[in-house]
Order: structure tokens, then C-alpha cells, then sequence
């Protein structure tokens, strides 16, 4: 069994502003657009180094998704970033129609996304955008699990010309990917071979699953894990290859059951291997107040949710 | 550059298109259309820097125009295909299954023209100031216009790019609003109110000229000054004041035409009031 481990915890937000500089220094085309959030989706040091490059709209959201798709005339990539919410349930007219209608190279960096935004609430917690945003056709979404994937997630988007949806979050997680491994837009990551029962997780809860796949080990049963950081589009041929091997899924992720990852992947199933599948995520209900680690207990995102959910589908198998 | 008699003359023939066009596919917007004839010929024939043989989607060192009152097509599409973007011919295919001509502006089919969806209002301008930043960004000197309706001011997203343009100094942009005074549930003022556009534009900062939109003579020499006034480095706001269904004596400010097209002998009635001037697609 492959063991993984880390030296600090980073959020993925930064890896998102870390990744931004370094594209914009390789690429002069890169513009920036936030509102009135630049610390907190860290845009901080963009916004420094290239100041023309960057477009502070104010508190518009709607503006700024309508001058993002404009900019991307004239060849400039535009990444256009406050809370995920605000990127995406405010403005989703906006997306479909100057973004995705209209095919723009426009980046949607979404940050502070998914239940573990903590305190604030439900109505900073966005549990719907990846389905919104999946469902638009042509849009790309990715969820990256850790800083160093979120810093990789970034310079790809950079590279790839579409519309894309980049969710990342604002609590610090384990960093235990590598910035040395291949990241491939629509390619997942095989983390942990297994024959029992895969493990699909993405975002946040990949460094979970992990450690539910080490505990299920010492249980004696073998858990695959992979990564799943491209909801869309979906890296059919890895889940596919898995699943004839084991016979089962769990998916794990922080986000509305209803639109997700596991939503993805079970109409994968049902149409090629009807499989049991378990789904964990935020079961059809909004958020609410709480620590970010309070928040994913009181909705079993956590190891001993993983593992319960593998017992049940490896009892309906 | 055409005199002004031939501009008539082509803002005719584009009239009697948004006609025959919506007759035949017994569906479209011929009223704000029929408004907006005499801007868009005179913008697209005489002031605009464009290259229409060869369009790019980039639009570099062009002047570039967006449509956010996306209903319009009927007049959107008359004056690309008059101005040689597209054959004449394919204007009867508006509307129609698999045709380029979408009913409301579409990149989805690859017309050559346009740049940007509209229909959803309210979007348009700031698309417009979005390709404006990337002009000044690429150093291009070209000019961004945009028009919208007046119905479709009631969008608050309009007033999230109103105020940023001036904030910002978005300096080659001229935003024309197309005032008819008439939306789908009858006059603007009943519906909402708009109230005095230009003061509340002034008061955004913008540089506000009058314009009448269906006076060749006066649009040529507005947008003229609208140019002149952007070296004083705030976009222009242009107040065209128009009669929707104009050019058709039963069609002039009527709000159902708004939505509604005309019957087989409406449409023999209207074209008899204008003249084929460049010969009907």
C-alpha cells in the first residue's frame, strides 16, 4: 500500500494565487478580474506585479462576468475570481451566455467553495456550482484537492483555450501531491490501488479518502482511491477500469449529492456498469454556521463517513 | 463612404429586409428594428473602421460594435449581410432550423459579424467595456460601441457597468440607448419609469449627447463629436430618441410590434411604403 504524507497544510485558494503569477508571468495575454475580494482570493501578488493586467470591478459580479467574456476579444484570458457562490448562483445567466454560449476563453476561479468556508454560513457556502456549472455545454470543471494541485490546475487552465469553472477553497488541508506529477486536464489520478471497492473523491475529501482507504486496509479490505479533480469532463476510461475491477463506489465530496461528482459518476454506471454506489456529500440541504471540521462531522465528510460508506456498498455487491 | 441619399437608400432596403424577414418566419422583433435602421446603416456604411470580407472573431485595430438589445436581429442581420459579411441571400433563413440566422445573436453557428450572444438583457454593455480594456491593453486605438434598448435599462446589471466605465476611464467606448419610450408591456414610463437618462448619466460621469435617430444628416455628425469628446478620457453616452416601427405608417409607435410581425396583407401594405432601393434578398 502506498503511503502518503505531508509536510504542512496549505488551502487550495493560494494555490490558485501562486499558479495565477507564475501564468501571468509566462503568458503577458493573462488578466485578472476580482470583486472586491483581492486578499481573499489571493490575487494579492497578481495584482501587484501586473497592475494593468488587473481589473478591480467592485462589488458587480454580473459586471464582471460581462467584462470578462468582452476582454477575452482581442486574445486576453481572463481569470475573473471572488466567492464561488458569487461566481456562480449570482451570475449563472451571465456564464451561459457571454461565457459558455458564447464559447470565451474565460476562467471562472472560484474560491471559499463548499461547506468548509465554516462561519459564514449558508449563504457563502455554495453546494450547487459544480452542477450549474457542469451542465452548461462546453464549460470544463475542476475541483483541485490540495495546494500543489490547485497551483497545476491553474497553469493548465491557463494553457487550455474554453471555458472553464476552477473551484477552490478557502480552509488549509493537507499538501501531500507532488508539483513534479503530470496534471492532465480530464485525467484522473489512480492515488491507491485496490480490489474491493473504489474510492472517488475529489477536492477536499481526496486526502480523507486516503486515510479511510489506510484504516479499511488494517480492516482487510482493499480500497482503490482516486483522484477526480476534472468533474467535466469525466475520465471515464479510469472510473470504468476501476469499477470492473471492484464492483463497487463510494464517492466523496463536499457538495450537494444531487449535481456532483457522485451524480457524474453514477450516470457513468447506470449507462455502462450499473454498479452499487454510495454517494457521500451534503444530502440536498443547505449549509450552515459552524468550524469548517464541525461542518464536515455533522455531515459525515470525514473518514469514519467513508468507511461506513463502503461497508454499506460492499454489502449491496 | 456613402452619400447621404444612398445611406436612405440602403437604411430603406434594410426596412423593407426587417419586413420580409419577419413575414416569412412569421416571428421576430420588427418594431425596435425599424427604429434602429437609420443608426445601424449609418454606424456600419460611415463611421465604423471594420474590415467585414475578412472577419476575425479578434477584432483587432477594428472599431467593434455590440448588440445588447439582442432582439433585434431582424436589423442586426439586414445590415451584416448588406455590409458584406454574409450573403444577402441567406436573410431567408432567418429564424429558421439550422440556419446561421438565429433568432437572437449567436457565435454557435459562426456567422461572420458577430462577436458576442445577446438576448438575456442587460449584457451587452459590459461586454463592450470588457473588449474596450483589452483595446487599451493591445494599444489599439479602435473604438467599442454599443447599443441598447431602453426598456432593457431596467437591468441592474446595466448600472454596475454604467458606473464602472467612467470610474475606470474607459475612453473608446460610445453606448448608444435606443430611446423608443416603448417595451413589450407598453410605455417605458408606465412600466419603469427611466426618468431623465441624461441626468442620471451625467451624474455617473458620463459625457451624454443627444442624437436623432432618424436623421442621417444628425446621427454622421453626433457620432463625429461622440469621437472628438473621448479624448476627454470618459466614454460617451448617446440618447438616440427613435419611433419605434418607423418607416411603416401602422407599425410607428406601436408597442405590439415590438414582438409581433406582420400578416400576409400587412406585409403587402408595408412594403408598398418602402422603396427597394439594392433589390430584396
Amino acid at each position: 500500500m502506498r503511503k502518503y504524507t505531508f509536510t504542512e497544510k496549505k488551502d487550495t485558494r493560494s494555490g490558485y494565487g501562486d499558479g495565477l503569477l507564475e501564468a501571468a508571468k509566462r503568458n503577458p495575454n493573462i488578466v485578472g478580474l476580482t470583486a472586491d475580494v483581492t486578499p481573499s482570493v489571493k490575487m494579492e501578488a497578481f495584482a501587484k506585479e501586473f497592475p494593468e493586467r488587473f481589473v478591480q470591478v467592485g462589488i458587480a459580479e454580473a459586471n464582471m462576468i460581462g467584462i470578462a467574456a468582452g476582454m477575452t476579444i482581442g486574445g486576453k484570458i481572463p481569470f475573473a475570481s471572488t466567492f464561488a457562490n458569487f461566481i456562480t448562483s449570482r451570475v449563472y445567466d451571465q456564464i451561459r451566455q457571454s461565457i459558455a454560449y458564447s464559447a470565451k476563453n474565460v476562467k471562472i476561479a472560484a474560491t471559499h467553495a463548499g461547506i468548509t468556508v465554516g462561519e459564514d454560513g449558508a449563504t457563502h457556502q455554495v453546494l450547487e456550482d459544480i452542477g450549474m456549472m457542469k451542465m452548461l455545454p462546453g464549460m470544463t470543471v475542476i475541483v483541485p484537492c490540495d495546494y500543489n494541485q490547485a497551483y497545476l490546475t491553474t497553469l493548465a487552465a491557463a494553457e487550455h483555450y474554453g471555458p472553464m469553472y476552477l473551484r477552490y477553497g478557502r480552509p488549509t488541508v493537507p499538501n501531500f501531491t507532488s508539483l513534479d506529477e503530470k496534471f492532465e486536464i480530464g485525467k484522473g489520478i489512480l492515488l491507491q490501488e485496490g480490489k474491493d471497492v473504489t474510492i472517488i473523491a475529489t477536492g477536499h475529501l481526496v486526502w480523507t479518502a486516503l486515510q479511510a482507504a489506510e484504516q479499511l486496509h488494517k480492516d482487510g479490505i482493499s480500497a482503490e482511491v482516486i483522484n477526480i479533480h476534472t468533474i467535466k469532463p469525466l475520465d471515464t476510461e479510469l472510473i470504468l477500469a476501476s469499477v470492473l475491477k471492484t464492483g463497487c463506489v463510494v464517492t466523496a465530496e463536499e457538495h450537494n449529492i444531487i449535481g456532483g461528482l457522485g451524480d457524474s459518476v453514477a450516470h457513468l454506471l447506470s449507462r455502462t456498469v450499473p454498479s452499487p454506489i454510495e454517494m457521500l456529500g451534503v444530502n440536498d440541504v443547505f449549509g450552515e454556521s459552524g468550524t469548517p471540521q464541525q461542518l464536515l462531522d455533522k455531515h459525515n465528510l470525514n473518514e469514519e463517513g467513508i468507511i461506513a460508506s463502503v461497508k454499506t456498498v460492499l454489502n449491496r455487491k | 463612404m456613402k452619400t447621404i441619399s444612398e445611406l436612405q437608400g440602403v437604411a430603406s432596403q434594410v426596412r423593407r429586409d426587417i419586413i420580409r424577414m419577419t413575414s416569412q418566419a412569421q416571428s421576430g422583433h420588427p418594431g425596435g428594428s425599424l427604429g434602429c435602421a437609420d443608426f445601424l446603416t449609418a454606424l456600419y456604411f460611415n463611421v465604423m473602421n471594420i474590415d467585414p470580407e475578412n472577419f476575425k472573431m479578434d477584432g483587432k485595430n477594428e472599431d467593434l460594435f455590440f448588440l445588447s438589445n439582442g432582439h433585434i436581429t431582424p436589423v442586426f442581420y439586414s445590415i451584416l449581410a448588406r455590409r458584406g459579411y454574409f450573403p444577402i441571400s441567406e436573410l431567408g433563413t432567418f429564424r429558421k432550423l439550422d440556419s446561421r440566422l438565429q433568432g437572437h445573436p449567436s457565435i454557435s453557428h459562426n456567422l461572420p459579424g458577430i462577436r458576442m450572444a445577446s438576448g438575456s438583457l442587460g449584457q451587452g454593455l459590459s461586454n463592450a467595456i470588457g473588449s474596450a480594456l483589452t483595446k487599451k491593453l493591445n494599444g489599439d486605438k479602435s473604438i467599442v460601441y454599443c447599443l441598447c434598448g431602453d426598456g432593457e435599462l431596467q437591468e441592474g446589471q446595466n448600472w454596475e457597468a454604467i458606473m464602472f466605465a467612467p470610474a475606470k476611464n474607459v475612453d473608446n467606448l460610445i453606448a448608444v440607448v435606443d430611446l423608443n419610450g416603448l417595451q413589450i408591456d407598453g410605455a417605458t414610463k408606465d412600466v419603469c419609469d427611466l426618468g431623465d437618462l441624461r441626468a442620471k448619466f451625467e451624474a455617473f460621469d458620463w459625457q451624454v449627447l443627444d442624437m436623432d435617430g432618424h436623421s442621417v444628416e444628425n446621427i454622421l455628425s453626433v457620432l463625429h463629436e461622440a469621437k472628438e469628446k473621448l479624448k476627454n478620457k470618459k466614454p460617451v453616452f448617446i440618447v438616440m430618441k427613435t419611433e419605434m416601427g418607423k418607416g411603416v405608417d401602422f407599425m410607428e409607435n406601436n408597442y405590439k410590434y415590438h414582438g409581433s410581425v406582420t400578416n400576409e396583407e400587412q406585409t403587402k401594405v408595408a412594403l408598398s411604403q418602402l422603396k427597394e432601393t439594392l433589390g430584396d434578398f
